[in-house]
């Protein structure tokens, strides 16, 4: 079954832009699903409705349904709470908390009232293992998490969000501001994760989509232009505007 | 437009040394000034301080002896006014940084906060001692005056707080959100926890304020005669703005070291305080994890 | 993992709002019970008595046209001398003096503004007032202009630091393209930066203004307490007294309910409107980078 099923999805903000025109997805599990396209095009917005973290901003009007297993995310009943443990997210710029290490780590189990030190060690390492980033700072999880360089603060952020085991993880732009090695680090983080995981990504270009995406959606300011395996719409893509695109004909 | 109304460079560099040497001279007159006056007070006072001044009970209808209960009148007229200010005032700058939509209600908040700021302090003492010694029948009480000083700090409590608050970086909160935490959550955790040295300087500068005012508890708590300690809030006090200005206008014969002497204690009070306030304020912007 | 329990946050969320708008109900509640004590003067004492030019509540005159007109008196004499200097100090912190002497000033500055004003009332009591009867041969140095002086030295801090921000809040481009035109500094100052900084210098005078006729304590001190009616400039060298000087020498003295009880609650609210009035007119101003504490602490 797909993990995330969307359906006529629209998102306008109070100020009368609309950042989503009537969306219709289906997410796979068990994948990297790539939002790319120009900006503006709604990719961001799409994520955070997601995680519902759009409740955040000046949004006026939302319409349709977003399944996640089957059950709307959107419903005003939702715990929102609990949805967004489920769903782990990784920012464009690195944020630490102002805590140590370990404190950013188990900073979510904490919130959801997990006192077991045992548990909280387990899933420190768990984490960090997973995120690539437990050799680089085994020796050090009780220094401030600032004090980490820029990929490796990045890398804990998407350790922070494994921490809490979550169904799903969204990245949005997540290599933005990284070095060629930390990004190969985290897209090798990603290619092993997806095993566990349904990751959405909104890369930060058209080679990063090409290179990690098994399937791949193209976002035209709102609309959802097309669909499709990333094998196919990189090398044939069906739309003229998604050619136009990633052939680099505008950007 | 820049126009040169004087043809030669030599006149007009004349004019700006002139000018500059004018504006030197001003500001060092400033400076002058409150060197004059710390100077003063320190000088004149430094010789009335002793033990038994600090300690000690007044004697002689005040003009010997110590200033003790004034000391602890002050101490607790400011601790009263902390009581009431400082857990209102940072709930309420809460919800104007965390809860708050900007729409007009809110911004009816901030003008009232601004109302309150800008009200002269003896118009404080006036509602004072209609509502609270007079009507609620406190009667003149550290009661009735630490309430009154409590609303005149608020303003100042509240704007500090506010801006100790906005200065943790949003991003703390949404990531803070993402990973499944309530409003409260995040700000108990994160948002109070990080802003607390900026709210800290913020109370100790607004209760330095009231710890400095007279005219607020002339007639809600202040005492003259009263050489021993209050025994509850219902009781007046002593306070040494209040001892200060009545040695220096209404006692005759008094002996002018124990007026500097007064005026001395209450200076070092005051910019203690503020003292206290700079090294946190300093010392927090070292250790900033953002 | 369970979820959190909304019980508690909710009774968290409301506590907060209610606290929230706890400065309007202060407002409020300070505003009628000012105006409920105050407005039976009106039905007390006949206009023409109030506004009369004698003010001698013993015998039943109470014109409070003296009262405002020593208020007015003070503070301008006051606004006369703090401005000039206020600015000029405000010029030199930000535009003349090296770095250095900045953070020497700048403390220095807000050690005056926090200096306590019954303090600056003794120093004028003891000090200023015998300098200035010898000085200007007046027959007592409790007066008007002995109070504008203290005034201004309490004022000076305010329209220092607030015209400080906003002289430095001028960007630094302003003043570049002005010197490459061939300016010198000094008519850079005067001709780009200040005029760039206007509304905040503005905002600045205002906010002094507004704290000097709030002002009780050293007026009560210093400028002899006679409620004459000032009628020339020299005025200024006569003791008079002020609003604010009379509610609280006259407040200990009077019985709750009398015609004077209300007629000073009545004063109290002319004082209310008229910072009310200044205090809004100030921060109505755009002033974007002036830090909204600073503002209201200084």
């Amino acid at each position: 079954m797909d993990k995330f099923v969307i359906e006529h999805l629209t998102v306008s903000y109070s100020d009368g832009t609309e950042s989503l025109k009537d969306i219709s997805l289906n997410i796979p599990p068990n994948a990297i699903n790539v939002l790319f396209g120009p900006a503006g095009g709604g990719k961001s917005t799409l994520l955070r409705v997601l995680n519902r973290l759009n409740d955040l901003a000046d949004v006026a009007f939302v319409s349709g349904r977003v399944l996640l297993d089957g059950i709307d995310i959107l419903d005003p009943k939702t715990d929102v709470i609990a949805l967004r443990r489920r769903i782990g997210m990784v920012f464009a710029r690195p944020v630490v908390l102002p805590f140590t290490i370990r404190g950013n780590l188990t900073y979510g189990l904490e919130l959801a009232g997990v006192r077991d030190k045992s548990r909280l060690t387990e899933a420190v390492e768990r984490s960090l293992i997973q995120a690539a980033l437990w050799d680089e700072v085994k020796d050090r999880l009780d220094e401030p998490a600032i004090a980490l360089s820029g990929g490796q603060q990045q890398r804990l952020c998407l350790a922070r969000s494994l921490a809490l085991e979550p169904d799903v993880i969204l990245l949005d732009e997540p290599t933005s501001g990284l070095d060629p090695i930390s990004t190969g680090k985290v897209e090798t983080s990603l290619q092993e994760l997806k095993q566990i995981y349904t990751i959405v990504l909104v890369p930060h270009s058209v080679q990063q989509a090409a290179r990690v995406a098994d399937n791949a959606a193209f976002f035209l300011q709102g609309e959802l232009v097309e669909f499709a395996p990333g094998k196919e719409i990189f090398t044939h893509p069906r739309d003229k505007r998604s050619e136009d695109y990633i052939v680099g004909r505008f950007g | 437009m820049i126009t040169n109304s004087t043809p030669s460079s030599a006149k007009r560099n004349l004019i700006q040394r002139l000018g500059f040497g004018l504006i030197t001279l001003i500001a060092m007159l400033t400076v002058f000034l409150i060197l004059m006056v710390v100077g003063y007070i320190v000088v004149l006072g430094i010789p009335a301080i002793s033990i038994e001044f600090l300690t000690g009970f007044p004697s002689d209808g005040m003009r010997a002896g110590g200033i003790f209960p004034a000391i602890v009148g002050t101490i607790l007229l400011t601790l009263g006014t902390a009581l009431f200010a400082v857990p209102l005032g940072i709930s309420a700058a809460i919800y104007l940084s965390e809860y708050a939509p900007e729409n007009r209600w809110t911004r009816m908040i901030r003008v009232a906060i601004i109302n309150l700021a800008g009200i002269p302090s003896v118009v404080y003492g006036l509602f004072g001692l209609g509502l609270f010694v007079i009507f609620l029948r406190f009667g003149t009480s550290i009661l009735a005056g630490s309430l009154t000083l409590a609303i005149m700090t608020l303003p100042v409590i509240i704007t500090t707080t506010e801006e100790a608050l906005q200065a943790v970086p949003q991003s703390f909160r949404t990531v803070s959100v993402s990973l499944g935490a309530t409003r409260w959550q995040t700000i108990r955790r994160i948002v109070l926890p990080q802003s607390q040295p900026g709210i800290l300087t913020g109370v100790i500068l607004g209760l330095e304020r009231a710890a400095g005012e007279t005219a607020p508890i002339l007639f809600t708590a202040a005492a003259f005669f009263l050489p021993r300690l209050p025994h509850s809030p219902l009781d007046s006090t002593m306070a040494l703005p209040y001892h200060l200005f009545v040695i220096s206008t209404q006692v005759p014969g008094m002996p002018i070291h124990i007026q500097y002497g007064t005026a001395l204690v209450l200076l070092v009070f005051i910019l203690g305080m503020n003292l206290i306030a700079t090294v946190i304020r300093s010392r927090a912007r070292a250790r900033r994890q953002w | 993992m369970k979820s959190r329990t909304t019980a508690s946050e909710n009774l968290i969320t409301a506590i907060v709002k209610g606290t929230g708008y706890s400065a309007v109900i202060f407002v409020v509640v300070i505003f009628i019970f000012l105006l409920s004590q105050g407005l039976p003067t009106l039905r007390e004492v006949p206009l023409s008595n109030l506004f009369s030019t004698r003010w001698y509540p013993i015998e039943g005159y109470y014109g409070i046209l003296p009262l405002l007109l020593g208020s007015l008196i003070v503070t301008l004499g006051a606004t006369l001398i703090a401005v000039p200097v206020g600015i000029s100090t405000a010029i030199y912190i930000s535009e003349i003096s090296p770095r250095w002497a900045r953070e020497i000033l700048k403390p220095l500055v807000e050690v005056l503004g926090g200096l306590p004003s019954v303090v600056l009332g003794f120093l004028g009591i003891l000090i200023l007032a015998p300098y200035i009867r010898q000085l200007l041969y007046i027959s007592t140095g409790l007066a008007a202009i002995t109070g504008s002086i203290l005034l201004a030295a309490i004022t000076i801090p305010t329209i220092v630091s607030v015209s400080e921000d906003a002289l430095d809040a001028v960007p630094r481009s302003y003043r570049d393209a002005a010197l490459a035109l061939g300016a010198t500094q000094w008519q850079t100052i005067w001709k780009v930066t200040l005029p760039a900084a206007r509304s905040g210098v503005l905002t600045a005078i205002m906010l002094g203004v507004g704290r000097t006729i709030g002002e009780t304590m050293v007026v009560m001190m210093v400028t002899g307490n006679a409620p004459v009616m000032p009628t020339s400039l020299s005025a200024l060298f006569a003791p008079v007294r002020t609003m604010t000087a009379t509610i609280a020498a006259e407040m200990g003295e009077v019985a709750t309910g009398s015609t004077h009880y209300h007629v000073l609650f009545f004063i109290g609210i002319v004082l209310f409107f008229i910072a009310l009035v200044i205090n809004i007119t100030a921060s109505a101003v755009v002033f974007k980078s002036r830090k909204r504490s600073e503002r209201i602490l200084s």
